[in-house]
């Protein structure tokens, strides 16, 4: 036993961070009950620093231990694959969750709704204004991504930083024309369920779109320190699914809520 | 692969760290495994003690303890429900035995995602924190505080009907364990894809893998379910949307759909775990492989499959189409078919075998017998048409104790009992353990079987008083709660007497049968197993006769 290990696995050193993280989790948790309750918003803000000061540390020592330390073996590439993949399938059972709430209000409109949907005196966005605008960006981030990783694949290291730039910049588009449309809406959060289906599904998509915005910032910055090489990239690869994913999941609001629910 | 073995890897890995930080800082399956089994014994006294508090204020009609507080009495049926559901059986099963057995039965040095599996763990207590939490606000345990919902939150009880921080936190505390099983999820996913042995192809995995495997599936696509819809009870709470509100065009019903989503589900995460347990135990005491070992592993699949489209049959009698109500009929007697293929394996597994009756075997035969009662009692529960008399009798209370809770836990005790001396190197006495065996087992029947006769007459549940007419089936069962409870105190004897006196355990005490990667290992394993990957062609024959 008590000899060096002769396998490509990657044995993890004891962290802090994991119970650091679930410290953070439950001040979160207890700062947004504060919250919610008028009591005091600190207790959130510290949680959900705790929380971004470990994310923060914890990928850190990913990247280091990828890069540098060259923890990530062939194998435990493939392990990865597999817990990025799993990750997203339980999102888009995340997200099943907000459509079937979408689609049980809008088939099955209620009396109380008068029969019909969207409910009478919801004045309900123009599918071919600003969400189509939005989904012209999203479906062009996706390809802008696929450029950057294609241009790694290649070597061309200056493809990769100009097609995640590109990304990046769209990304953040989207999230200023959402912020631009929510300021806009005729509806309201409450008192409705078109408003509560509504900004539930779009607003935890908005909410995707800017994690994954930072995942590919994160990615853009270590592109430009040369973290990525040609054959070994797995955390771009990983931010181009999440992106993709986020992407899929528009289409679907988009066709469901802006367009079919919108007329 | 230029990997070489220098910086990062402090020492050779030989040995613990010292203090405190090797548990709290942890990256050691096993380690995370007994962290787990120990919250869980935690968990199932905290869970017994309430049940005790409820058996015994139904021991007579009239109110013994709680008075006239009711709300009191529906946050000590919550948090039972609760506990036992989050904080007892899916830490022992999936955090415990998976954790420690998953890698050691496939050959994998540790989980994939190591510090992954140290936050899973420690989202528990903070969530268990928070669960205990609630029962201290609004107004406290006198002053009608608690989350007092039932463990299924439904609305509108859980949004207009309690405003106020106790549900808000239950809400929360759900979050915390479920992202937990979430993140468990995906780990044990990409540990038994990605980290079997040379040699150890999926149709030779050990059925507890299989049975880890199906859960964490079950897990990954049924939790975040959860997860949206206590969002929605949260938004419906404090912001004033409208997704169970009626009147403003939402749908109560809608909480229920979505619920059960998840919570059918939830009930095969429950009682999967036990079926890997007990198919490694019969074999072991039966000297024989199991029996039809592909067909355990596909009837284990089809139960997972067909266990994600079967959650309307809990709302038979909420007003749902005829047609939606025969489908759900069809589709959960289906599931009788491959939990019979297992029932019927498990007996011939034992047919023809050398059985020794240690304890692992009794709790095992325990479960084929409870399960099997909890499984007869919902093919009834499974009719549409009946279930209009039999819900929310105590016919369904008596149906899924025998299932879940009885099946559950007796798993549990089958594995713990099998496993204990691999797992701290100490064997439990043979003796107390038989003693905790037969409690358990009488007490159990005693508590829940009358419980079918009292649903069959009418007696509902979650209410804390009764008519005189049941009495004598309560009282009854009421005793045996006792019985299981001082089975439970006996265990905790047990377990310290394990810990501080007992022998040294052997690496495989249990000889020929026991034939999985696990007791080719020391009693304790090494801190870190399989430095040099085990090959399964290299193992002892009866590994290659293990199909």
């Amino acid at each position: 036993m008590a000899h060096a290990k002769t396998h490509d696995y990657h044995l993890v050193e004891p962290s802090p961070w994991p119970i650091a993280g679930a410290a953070g989790a439950v001040t979160t948790a207890v700062g947004l009950l504060l919250w919610f309750h008028d009591i005091t918003f600190w207790v959130f803000v510290v949680g959900a620093a705790i929380l971004g000061y470990v994310m923060m540390s914890w990928w850190y020592d990913i990247v280091k231990e990828a890069t540098f330390e060259g923890a990530h073996t062939p194998v435990v590439q493939v392990g990865l694959r597999f817990g990025m993949v799993l990750f997203i399938a339980s999102e888009v059972m995340f997200f099943a969750a907000w459509f079937w709430a979408f689609y049980n209000a809008s088939l099955f409109p209620t009396d109380a709704i008068g029969g019909v949907w969207p409910p009478p005196g919801i004045e309900v966005f123009d599918p071919f204004k600003l969400p189509l605008v939005n989904t012209i960006i999203l479906l062009t981030s996706s390809t802008t991504v696929t450029w950057a990783h294609h241009a790694l694949r290649h070597g061309d290291y200056r493809g990769l930083k100009i097609g995640l730039w590109i990304t990046v910049l769209l990304g953040l588009a989207f999230t200023a024309i959402q912020i631009t449309e929510y300021a806009e809406a005729a509806f309201s959060f409450g008192g409705n369920i078109y408003g509560a289906t509504f900004f539930m599904a779009t607003g935890f998509h908005g909410a995707h779109v800017i994690i994954g915005t930072i995942f590919l910032s994160v990615c853009l910055l270590r592109a430009h320190r040369g973290h990525f090489t040609p054959d070994h990239h797995f955390g771009l690869e990983a931010a181009a699914w999440y992106w993709h994913f986020v992407d899929v999941v528009w289409l679907f609001l988009f066709f469901s809520i802006y367009w079919w629910g919108g007329s | 692969m230029a990997h070489d073995a220098t910086a990062h890897e402090t020492a050779d890995h030989g040995a613990p760290p010292r203090g405190i930080g090797r548990w709290l800082f942890s990256t050691n399956h096993k380690d995370i495994g007994t962290m787990y089994i120990v919250f869980a014994i935690v968990g199932g006294t905290v869970g017994t003690a309430l049940s005790f508090l409820v058996r015994m204020e139904l021991a007579e009609p009239g109110m013994q303890f709680f008075g006239a507080n009711f709300q009191f009495y529906n946050v000590v049926i919550t948090a039972h429900g609760l506990i036992m559901v989050f904080f007892m059986v899916m830490p022992a099963f999936i955090g415990g035995f998976g954790n420690w057995f998953v890698p050691l039965m496939i050959g994998a040095p540790d989980m994939a995602f190591p510090r992954l599996n140290n936050i899973s763990f420690w989202l528990l207590p903070p969530a268990i924190g928070l669960l205990i939490a609630s029962v201290f606000v609004d107004g406290g345990i006198t002053g009608g505080g608690g989350a007092g919902t039932g463990w299924t939150v439904y609305a509108p009880l859980s949004t207009s009907g309690q405003p106020g921080m106790a549900v808000d936190l239950a809400i929360f505390a759900l979050h915390l364990a479920g992202a937990s099983s979430i993140l468990g999820a995906i780990n044990f996913i990409a540990t038994i894809f990605n980290m079997r042995a040379p040699g150890m192809t999926l149709h030779k995995m050990p059925l507890f893998v299989w049975s880890i495997l199906v859960t964490a599936f079950l897990l990954l696509l049924a939790m975040p379910v959860l997860a949206g819809v206590i969002t929605m009870l949260l938004m419906d709470r404090n912001f004033g949307t409208a997704f169970f509100d009626a009147s403003a065009g939402g749908d109560p019903l809608l909480y229920q759909q979505l619920f059960w989503f998840f919570g059918h589900p939830e009930v095969y995460i429950l009682i999967l775990p036990a079926f890997g347990v007990v198919s490694q135990v019969i074999s072991t005491f039966s000297k024989k492989p199991v029996f039809g070992y592909l067909g355990m592993v596909y009837a284990m699949v089809a139960i997972g499959v067909i266990g994600m489209i079967v959650w309307a049959h809990h709302l038979y009698t909420a007003g749902l189409s005829v047609d939606t109500r025969a489908y759900f009929v069809a589709a959960t007697m289906v599931i009788a078919v491959p939990t019979g293929i297992k029932i019927f394996s498990w007996i011939a597994t034992m047919w023809g075998g050398s059985i020794e009756f240690k304890v692992p075997m009794l709790f095992a035969i325990g479960f084929i017998f409870l399960f099997t009662v909890g499984g007869v009692t919902g093919i009834v529960l499974s009719n549409a048409s009946l279930d209009v008399a039999l819900h929310d009798t105590y016919y369904v209370v008596g149906h899924f104790h025998y299932t879940m809770s009885l099946g559950s836990l007796f798993g549990i005790f089958a594995g713990f009992y099998y496993w204990a001396g691999k797992m701290w190197g100490r064997q439990y006495s043979e003796t107390l353990a038989k003693i905790h065996f037969w409690l358990m087992f009488i007490g159990v029947n005693v508590t829940f079987f009358p419980m079918h006769f009292l649903g069959l007459a009418g007696m509902p549940r979650r209410i804390p008083d009764y008519p005189d007419v049941f009495e004598g089936w309560n009282r009854i069962a009421s005793a045996g709660s006792a019985i299981s409870a001082i089975g439970l105190l006996v265990f905790l004897w047990l377990v310290a007497d394990m810990l501080l006196r007992g022998k040294k355990a052997a690496a495989n005490p249990w000889g020929e049968g026991a034939t999985t990667l696990e007791w080719s290992l020391s009693s304790p394993p090494p801190w870190h197993t399989y430095q040099d990957l085990p090959n399964m062609e290299d193992l002892p024959q009866a590994q290659e006769e293990h199909p």
